[in-house]
This record gives C-alpha cells, sequence and structure tokens, in this order.
C-alpha cells in the first residue's frame, strides 16, 4: 500500500488530440458529409481533417483494439477517438490517405465474414445500436444484449452504410427495465422485459437480504414482510402479492433471494419514437407499441421483423428531417398501428402512474382499419 | 497449463455469419491465438444462456479496491464447475479521457494490462462513458489498480449510488457548434469530484452529462441527473451568400446527410422556414436574403443543421442547465427539467460546482435511499426545489405551462392575518 496513487482522475484528453484537432480547437466552421460514414471538417483557418466513422460491436477483445490502433497508427499517427454510439473514428488531413484509410477498413474481415469496421453511421442512417451487457455479463438481464443487436445490425445493415432515411434513426437496446442508457429516448428500442413475479427462496431469504429494504423497494407495495416454516424452523421472509406485480425486478435488485428471471416469461418490448435531440420538437420519450416478443436466439427473427419493419415503413411514410416520433404524432398513433400492422392490445394502454395524460379526451381521432362499427350491445 | 478447452456452441457459432462485426468471431479469434480459457468459457456459458433464455451470472457480489467505494463490480458464475475460467468476472470501470479520444500508446498499454490480469474483453464504452474490463478475479483488483494509476495515469470510474463518471459530447475539439468548452468542463468536474466518485455517500446514483449544444449527442437530458447543455443567447449568425448557395442548390442542405435518396431540390420554405417550431424565420424571395427575428427563437438549432454553412450559433455563448433525468422504474422515465435558463461557464466553473454542492447537500440530507434527484424534486415539488432549496427565482422557462389546478399550499406567511383563527369570533358572525 506504500506510494499508492489514488484518486488522479482521467488522462487529460488534450494529450489525445491529433494537432489538427489541437490547432483548430473551438475554431471549427463547418462540416460536410462527403459520403456515408465520411465527415470533412472546415476550421476558421481553412485546415481541414476528415473523419471516418465506424461500427464496432462494443462488445470487443484487446486484439480487435489493437488492430484499432494499428490502424490509427498506419494512418492518423496513433490518434483515434469513439463516439457516444460506439463507434470508432479516425481522423486524416489529405484525401489521398482518406482513399487508402477506406479500402483499407473495407478489406478488414472477420473469419466468419463480418467486416470488422463498416463505415457509415451518420446523417439520415441508422447509427451504432448502444446496449446494454445482457447475458454476456449482467446479473438481472432479461434477455441478451450484444447477440439482440447483431441481429438487428445484420438485417438493417444497408440503413447504417447509406443515408436512405427520412432522418436519423437512433436505436438502442436495454436487457432489462433498469435501462442502462437513453432507451427510453429513442427512435426505435428494445427492452427486455420480465413477466413472471419474483421467486421468494425462504430459507435463504432472511440471510441475503434487508427485508425493509426490499420491502421499499417495491413501487407497488407488493412486498410485505412473511413468516415461514422450513424444515420445522421458522423463518423471516416475504410474499408477494401477485396481483400488484409489473416485473419491474426492483426487488431482485435489492435481493438476490427474489430472482425473476425465467426462460419462459421473459423477453422483448419494443418501444418506439423517442428522441434526445431539441431540434424541432422537443425531447421525448419512447412508447411501447409491442409490449412481447419472446427471447428467440440465436437470430430474434420476430424481433428483427418488427424492428424492419417499423424502420421501413416510416421510411416510406415520414418526411425529410422528420425523425421517427414526428412522423407518429403528425399522423397519429391510430395511423401508426394501420400502417405498420402491428396488433394493438389492451397492453399498450397505460395503467401505471399518470397514465391520465396518455388517454384520448377528444374525438380527434382517425377512422383507421382497427375501428369497427358498433350497432349493438349485448347485456 | 493443460490444453485449453473449447465448448460446443452451435447457437453462439449462428452469429458469426452476417455483415455486422461478430463479437463472437472475435472472442473466438482472441481465445485460440492467445490460448485463453476464459475466453472460451465466456462462449460455453452464453451458449447455455442461449439454450436455457436466462443469464447464468450471480447476483450481486462486492468486490473491489482498497480505498475505493466504487469503480468494480463483482460478478460470478453460477455454472463454475463447467466453466471454471470464468468463475469470477469482475468488471472495472476505467475513466475514459473527455469526449474519448485516444492514442494508440495508451490504448496498447490498456490492451497489455487486460491481456495479463484480466479476459482480454472490454467495452468500448459502457453507457456511462467509461472504458469497461470485463472479466477478473478478486486477487487481481489492486494490481490492476496499481498499473493503471502508475503505468497509465488511469483511475477507476464510478458505480454505486456515487457520482458515475461524467461524460460529454465531443465539444470544441470537432465540432463547430460547441457553444461551451464540453472537455474542459467535464475534465474539470471529475477531478473536483474525485471523492464523490470513488467514496459513495448519496441515495443513490448521481449523474453528470455535458454536450455543447441543444442537438445533445450525449443524451444529458434524457439520463443525467444534472445536465447541462451549451447554449447561445444573442442572434444566429448569418451569412447570407452562404444562404444564398443553398437555396441554389451548390451547397448540400444538412450537410449531405440525405444523399442517398432523391428529395427533389432544396426548398427554403419548406424544409426551414416551415419547420421552424417558432416560426421566427422569413426568406425573402425578392431579396433573396434570410431573415431570422432572433427574439422568438427557441434555439432548437433545426436552421443551423440544415445549413451548416451559412448559419451559426450565436457569440454570447454559456449554457442551460437542467435537472432529474433518469430512466424508468419506481416513479417512471423523467427528462431534465429546466432549472438555470443561462449561466456563464468560465473556468474553473466555480458557479457550477457550487451549484451542485448545493444539491447534493439537500439531497444526501432528503432523498429517500435509491431516490434519483428528480424523484425527490417530484416529492417535494418543484417549485420548493428552485426556491426554498436553490434559493432561485421562479420564472415561466421552468414549466411548459402552468398549473391547471388551484390547489396551491400557500405558506402561512403569505395569507394575511396568518392561520390562527378564533372559532367564538367566528361563530358570533355565524351561529351554528
Amino acid at each position: 500500500m506504500e506510494n499508492r496513487i489514488t484518486d488522479i482522475g482521467p488522462p487529460h484528453y488534450w494529450q489525445f488530440l491529433p494537432p489538427v484537432i489541437q490547432r483548430n480547437y473551438g475554431k471549427w466552421k463547418s462540416h460536410e458529409i462527403i459520403q456515408p460514414g465520411v465527415i470533412k471538417y472546415k476550421a476558421e483557418s481553412g485546415e481541414v481533417v476528415y473523419a471516418v466513422r465506424c461500427g464496432t460491436p462494443r462488445l470487443e477483445t484487446t486484439d480487435y483494439v489493437r488492430e484499432i490502433c494499428e490502424i490509427a497508427d498506419k494512418y492518423c499517427d496513433g490518434y483515434v477517438r469513439w463516439t457516444t454510439r460506439n463507434n470508432v473514428e479516425f481522423h486524416v488531413t489529405d484525401e489521398e490517405k482518406l482513399r487508402a484509410l477506406l479500402e483499407d477498413l473495407k478489406s478488414r474481415k472477420h473469419p466468419g465474414g463480418s467486416y470488422k469496421y463498416p463505415v457509415g453511421g451518420t446523417g439520415a442512417s441508422v447509427t451504432n445500436i448502444v446496449h446494454t451487457q445482457g447475458w454476456i455479463h449482467c446479473h438481472t438481464p432479461a434477455i441478451d444484449a450484444s447477440g439482440v443487436v447483431k441481429a438487428i445490425m445484420d438485417e438493417i445493415f444497408d440503413y447504417f452504410g447509406s443515408h436512405k432515411l427520412p432522418a436519423q434513426v437512433r436505436m438502442a437496446l436495454a436487457c432489462c427495465l433498469n435501462m442502462c442508457g437513453a432507451v427510453h429516448c429513442s427512435d426505435i428500442a428494445v427492452v427486455g422485459i420480465h413477466r413472471k413475479p419474483p421467486l421468494v427462496e425462504d430459507e435463504r431469504l432472511e440471510k441475503v437480504c434487508e427485508i425493509p429494504l426490499v420491502i421499499a423497494s417495491c413501487p407497488l407495495g407488493a412486498i410485505k414482510p412473511a413468516t415461514a416454516e422450513v424444515g420445522g424452523e421458522k423463518k423471516k421472509t416475504v410474499r408477494v402479492n401477485v396481483d400488484r406485480c409489473m416485473f419491474c425486478g426492483n426487488c431482485y435488485t435489492m435481493c438476490p433471494a427474489m430472482p425473476i428471471s425465467d426462460g419462459q416469461g421473459d423477453g422483448i418490448a419494443i418501444v418506439v419514437g423517442g428522441k434526445v435531440s431539441n431540434r424541432i420538437s422537443p425531447p421525448k420519450f419512447s412508447k411501447v407499441v409491442i409490449p412481447y416478443i419472446p427471447n428467440e436466439p440465436p437470430r430474434w427473427p420476430t424481433t428483427v421483423k418488427w424492428i424492419k419493419k417499423i424502420l421501413e415503413t416510416y421510411s416510406k411514410h415520414a418526411n425529410k428531417y422528420e425523425r421517427v416520433g414526428d412522423w407518429i404524432e403528425r399522423i397519429g398513433w391510430e395511423r401508426f398501428f394501420e400502417l405498420t400492422e402491428i396488433p394493438f392490445t389492451w397492453h399498450l394502454i397505460d395503467d401505471y402512474r399518470l397514465a391520465y395524460d396518455t388517454y384520448r379526451t377528444s374525438v380527434h381521432f382517425k377512422f383507421t382499419s382497427h375501428v369497427e362499427t358498433v350497432t349493438e350491445i349485448e347485456y | 497449463m493443460g490444453e485449453v478447452k473449447k465448448h460446443d456452441t452451435p447457437l453462439m457459432d449462428e452469429l458469426k455469419s452476417g455483415p455486422w462485426p461478430s463479437f463472437v468471431d472475435d472472442i473466438y479469434s482472441y481465445a485460440e491465438k492467445h490460448k485463453k480459457q476464459a475466453g472460451f468459457d465466456i462462449m460455453g456459458q452464453m451458449e447455455l444462456s442461449y439454450k436455457n433464455k436466462e443469464t447464468h451470472w450471480k447476483h450481486g457480489g462486492i468486490v473491489g479496491v482498497f480505498g475505493y467505494g466504487g469503480g468494480v463490480i463483482g460478478r460470478y458464475s453460477d455454472q463454475q464447475e463447467k466453466f471454471p475460467a470464468i468463475w469470477a468476472f469482475h468488471t472495472v470501470r476505467v475513466n475514459q479521457p473527455a469526449a474519448k479520444w485516444y492514442h494508440s500508446s495508451a490504448l496498447r498499454k490498456l490492451c497489455d494490462l487486460w491481456d495479463h490480469r484480466g479476459s482480454g474483453i472490454m467495452n468500448l464504452h459502457g453507457s456511462t462513458g467509461d472504458i469497461i474490463l470485463l472479466g477478473t478475479v478478486t486477487e487481481q483488483l489492486e494490481y490492476i489498480f496499481y498499473d493503471l494509476t502508475h503505468q497509465l495515469n488511469m483511475d477507476l470510474g464510478g458505480s454505486g449510488s456515487n457520482l458515475r463518471t461524467p461524460e460529454c459530447c465531443m465539444g470544441m475539439s470537432r465540432c463547430e457548434w460547441s457553444c461551451i468548452d464540453t472537455q474542459d468542463m467535464i475534465h474539470e468536474f471529475t477531478n473536483q469530484f474525485q471523492d464523490e466518485l470513488h467514496r459513495p455517500a448519496f441515495p443513490y446514483k448521481f449523474k453528470i452529462k455535458i454536450s455543447g449544444c441543444p442537438n445533445d449527442c450525449v443524451a444529458a437530458i434524457a439520463r443525467s441527473d444534472f445536465s447541462i447543455i451549451g447554449t447561445w443567447r444573442d442572434d444566429i449568425r448569418i451569412d447570407q451568400e452562404a444562404v444564398r448557395a443553398y437555396v441554389g442548390g451548390e451547397l448540400k442542405p444538412n450537410a449531405g446527410a440525405h444523399s442517398d435518396r432523391d428529395w427533389g431540390p432544396f426548398d427554403i420554405k419548406k424544409e426551414v422556414i416551415d419547420l421552424c417550431p417558432t416560426k421566427c424565420m422569413h426568406w425573402d424571395e425578392g431579396q433573396k436574403k434570410l431573415y431570422i427575428n432572433n427574439a422568438e427563437c427557441n434555439r432548437c438549432m433545426h436552421c443551423i443543421n440544415v445549413m451548416p454553412e451559412a448559419l451559426r450559433p450565436g457569440l454570447d455563448t454559456g449554457a442551460t442547465i437542467l435537472m432529474g433525468a433518469k430512466a424508468p422504474i419506481l416513479e417512471g422515465a423523467q427528462l431534465s427539467t429546466v432549472i438555470i435558463p443561462f449561466i456563464k461557464t468560465e473556468p474553473p466553473y466555480d458557479n457550477i460546482k457550487n451549484l451542485i454542492y448545493k444539491v447534493w447537500d439537500y439531497w444526501m440530507e432528503n432523498g429517500k435511499n435509491r431516490e434519483r434527484l428528480g424523484e425527490t424534486i417530484q416529492r417535494i415539488g418543484l417549485n420548493r426545489f428552485i426556491v426554498d432549496v436553490l434559493g432561485l427565482k421562479p420564472l415561466p422557462q421552468h414549466v411548459r405551462e402552468p398549473r391547471s389546478n388551484p390547489y396551491i399550499f400557500w405558506k402561512e406567511e403569505e395569507v394575511e392575518g396568518g392561520w390562527t383563527r378564533d372559532v367564538a369570533e367566528f361563530r358570533k358572525r355565524h351561529p351554528a
């Protein structure tokens, strides 16, 4: 413990900025995306830098990162940057190097044939899917993360490397309702959900949990203290009022003796129409449009199918610059369900706090295919 | 050391095909090259998860480095006999340099460290922004920390009920729209708040994120308890020559973001003027001149995004401070709420630091266990938080609309004569 260094904080960012970035720090004038994945920045000084953006799987090995270092050394004097959405960015100052870099990136593939560093993620595209850990590392997930993302991105790969969409589409995945990352404000997002109440391990609970904390952790007051007899011994434990459980998993976070994961019960909810940017309309939350899709490893075909369907319906019907949520608000949610052919079920009508704010309190609605004329009501 | 054991993983192998980078191929290539059993075992355990559709990591596990209350997350397999190389697979969060710029010399050192003392598997980056090193055992933690601080000049990030690693957009390093120096601010705050980052004292997690402009590329408004978003108060700078170049078709709208689809010729009325949320712009076709009524502008960035060569944020820059964002659970999702419409951001940012300390003091005293700041604000009321806790003036900028119910919690001192009344006197006027 002698000479132990602590609390030094992160390395100073300045040493990692390429010289052209240092010289023009705070003095950039404008930019242009010269092709999908390549942004040309102009400084007030007249200097230019090209940023080449590549998708990465986020979950990666040191060898994969070393290869990024090798590319950075070869073309960028060793400098490299990551974006908030887990893309990697290489910077070059002349076009010749740019062309060589792009060729080089295209040629690098994994043994199974996937691109290591696909170029794209700029402008009116789907950029890299922000995601969480899932089954590779998390203890509370309802779904996997990296595998679902891989399956989705494979299917909509073309939208990563092109500018075909009406606006950018920001996608995200959270493997449980804790939602590490801004999943709740994404154009299209995948959220892992549980659908069975937690198991209660009477025998173990008092040893590993603080019962008052577990009770307090339930947002719906569905947990109460109890005593159970296990092998002739009285144990302090809890009981769950299952009618009140909304499967959030907060109790499991507080108490390992209340596991909630279940291979049959868990699955995927799709939420759409959220955004973070203040551009044109204010930031907004994503809304649930598909309440449940079963876990279908390894390729999650139903999830992939619906995401593609939503993306392509949006692409076909939205105006230029219109984000998914803005498009839906313009046409109305009832039209969204008609166009995407997503079944509307009772699960989509909110019954949580402030649910009333989402009810329709006007007769401003459209007669979409959902509406059937009611002629008789039996008594 | 015996032969490494490769598990049969038909489901994981399915994820090798397709164009998107395959993490399965990456992990297998790495494990084979370095003869790393952890790589094979993690794929084996994941295969089991793919079969059972359930995670195989045990709940929690308290581990860490001496003197720190966060930065390492304990993780243990519930299949330790089948996959002994990953019986423990702890996460180490390493505080990233602001805006995630690196030099390969630093990254290589990190890779060497992780090959030597961990699984070789990592995330660039975690959702909070940290470099995530996935997979090591408790005995290695002190060595990892020693190497990080002594050789790499790096430190751990936050986890648990403490300040999480602050994060920012790329700011002035590459973006012409950044109204504030996001990287300098994040570096300054991260260093100032080392104690809060490493030694949890909060009711729950606390996140600080900074975006340089209202485009908010780091999603500060959606996911940070304390969101700082760069803005300007004066006029949008206009280069009329460049506006005409957009109208004339010489410049591509939105910096070329729509290049793969034929949207027809650029129409400034349809694409800019009519989409302006406050309708504060006017294109004079005769004069070929763009007019902006800046007093009505709400700085949504759309016009600037569409015509980056022609329009730029103003020069009287600063930040808007918002507080209280979080993802769902408990009270549901919340976006950050405007608390200070405009604040000047000059190093060393003492005004913002003082505000953060003020918020923490109150929240640490009054926040319930596992209650995020946004939930505390909701519980006591935004008006009380702004006026009583922070001592700020209430402003129309704080709300989208004023309340529609008149159930106001008047304070006794606001009401003439106070609340103490005489029943006998009342009954003299109003016999029962």
